[in-house]
């Protein structure tokens, strides 16, 4: 091979990892990266887009578990913002030094028993449905979220406990990664039910596939949602977090269900 | 339609075909050709990608990538940043994962080579670079062909691994097979189908054009 031909094949690589990265600008004065709780998935995206309405700014958004978010900041992910839906990893990212403090209350979060169309499950704020469809052997498979990382499954075991019936319903579980997979797997992979977020049973994209019932909050530890800035926030970043405790950020997650900080629902 | 991701999942491909075909043609002739002591641990490990279950990949790649690792802090000093979640990290993982896709081909086609074409390249007097150039390429490219082929769809392909250590970053490493399962979770079946339809039309082109140029190696070499 001429020695041409051998330094162009060489040069080729070095070139590359810029390419991506310059691809989408993220980093510090691009648009900023956002971690989110999966409840969050259709809130967010609505606000993000008043966000860029309102000021010409733009977020990128990762959704996924808290605990699996948490983790990957932890381990040197770019992200600027984490959302968490539980305030426990945010504490723990302050504690390492990965987030700038121990951030700012923004919500909290509700369940819901869900009950896909054609279902045999009955949904009630008591779960009454729940133990009946169970006493008629009508429940093959339940979705929650994974209650080991993702603060919606750890709810919705605690609340299935509260109501007598988590020993019916395990061996009938099917575990969504974060609980948008829940929310998934209740509404068109063949569950008789689940138990999701009412975020995401409120969002426009989800209506019409169901019914669902709002669980009392006295039967699962509070979902206190969480954010922080973290170590590689920029200015975008800033601006976003300080949007959120907004009142037009406030504004839409309301109408998603959330109880704001600061009022009794 | 996730163009980002699409491109992302283009660029990666590529980049993996760049990066791995050179080292494996010349692996796959050195497998083909040459017998040595470990030669058999060798193929094995080659072929080792085939057989591993994907999240054992990832998880020995996040300990590579991870700053626990005096390769993941080198890595992360030359880069500026941690090798994990990084387009440059998926790419490493990318060329790893892709090695029995790039080497096998390339190998069985050297091997289709006939003994005595080679002995009469060299019997003429012909370095082993221009035996190479002028006598095996041109009876072996079919295979390297097929290994591009091969190594750019299953690229397109990964899932398991990217999963692990990609953190699905839109623009660096939320690939398209990523941004299918994202697109599902997000109840955006449009979004979901479009990308699955894209991805199945590069696999089966991948797949078409490595069965055409399969027979061609059977048929070149026993005319040679």
């Amino acid at each position: 091979m001429s020695l041409r031909r051998r330094s162009l094949l060489l040069a080729v690589p070095a070139l590359l990892p810029g390419l991506a990265a310059r691809a989408q600008g993220i980093g510090q004065d691009g648009p900023a990266l956002v971690a989110a709780a999966a409840d969050l998935q259709f809130v967010l995206e609505e606000i993000a887009a008043r966000f860029r309405a309102d000021t010409g700014l733009d977020v990128k958004l990762v959704f996924g578990s808290s605990g699996n978010l948490a983790r990957q900041a932890e381990q040197g992910a770019p992200f600027q913002i984490l959302m968490s839906a539980d305030e426990g990893f945010v504490f723990r990212l302050a504690e390492r030094g990965a987030a700038r403090d121990r951030g700012a209350l923004y919500a909290e979060g509700r369940i819901v028993v869900f009950a896909p169309l054609g279902s045999p499950l009955q949904v009630d704020e008591r779960l009454d449905g729940l133990r009946a469809a169970l006493d008629a052997g009508q429940v093959a498979r339940f979705a929650i979220a994974n209650p080991e990382h993702a603060p919606y499954g750890r709810a919705a075991e605690e609340a299935l406990r509260s109501a007598g019936l988590w020993d019916r319903v395990q061996p009938r579980l099917v575990l969504g990664e974060n609980i948008a997979q829940a929310m998934q797997f209740a509404t068109t992979a063949g569950a008789q039910g689940g138990i999701v977020a009412l975020s995401l049973a409120r969002a426009p994209q989800t209506q019409g596939r169901g019914t669902f019932a709002v669980l009392p909050d006295t039967w699962h530890r509070p979902l206190l949602q969480r954010m922080a800035l973290l170590r590689p926030a920029g200015a975008v970043a800033e601006r976003f977090y300080a949007y959120m405790q907004a009142p037009a950020a406030r504004e839409i997650m309301r109408r998603y269900g959330f109880v704001l900080p600061g009022e009794v629902q | 339609m996730d163009w980002p991701a699409l491109r992302l999942s283009l660029v990666l491909a590529a980049a993996t075909v760049a990066l791995l075909l050179p080292p494996a043609v010349w692996l796959g002739r050195v497998l083909a050709y040459r017998r040595f002591p470990g030669r058999g641990l060798a193929e094995v490990l080659v072929a080792l990608p085939l057989v591993l279950p994907p999240t054992v990949a990832g998880y020995a790649l996040l300990l590579l990538f991870g700053t626990g690792s005096a390769f993941g802090r080198a890595a992360a000093s030359v880069l500026g940043h941690p090798l994990a979640f990084s387009f440059e990290g998926l790419l490493l993982a990318s060329v790893l994962v892709n090695v029995p896709f790039a080497v096998q081909p390339v190998q069985n086609s050297f091997a289709a080579v006939p003994r005595n074409v080679r002995e009469a390249a060299a019997v003429s007097g012909m370095s082993p670079w221009r035996a190479l150039l002028r006598v095996e390429l041109p009876l072996a490219w079919p295979g390297i062909v097929v290994a591009a082929a091969l190594t750019f769809a299953h690229t397109l392909g990964e899932f398991g691994v990217v999963l692990m250590v990609g953190g699905s970053i839109p623009g660096q490493t939320r690939t398209a097979a990523i941004a299918l399962y994202d697109r599902v979770q997000a109840f955006d079946d449009r979004g979901a189908v479009l990308l699955a339809a894209v991805l199945l039309g590069v696999s089966l082109v991948a797949l078409l054009l490595t069965n055409l140029l399969s027979r061609q190696v059977g048929r070149r070499t026993l005319h040679a």
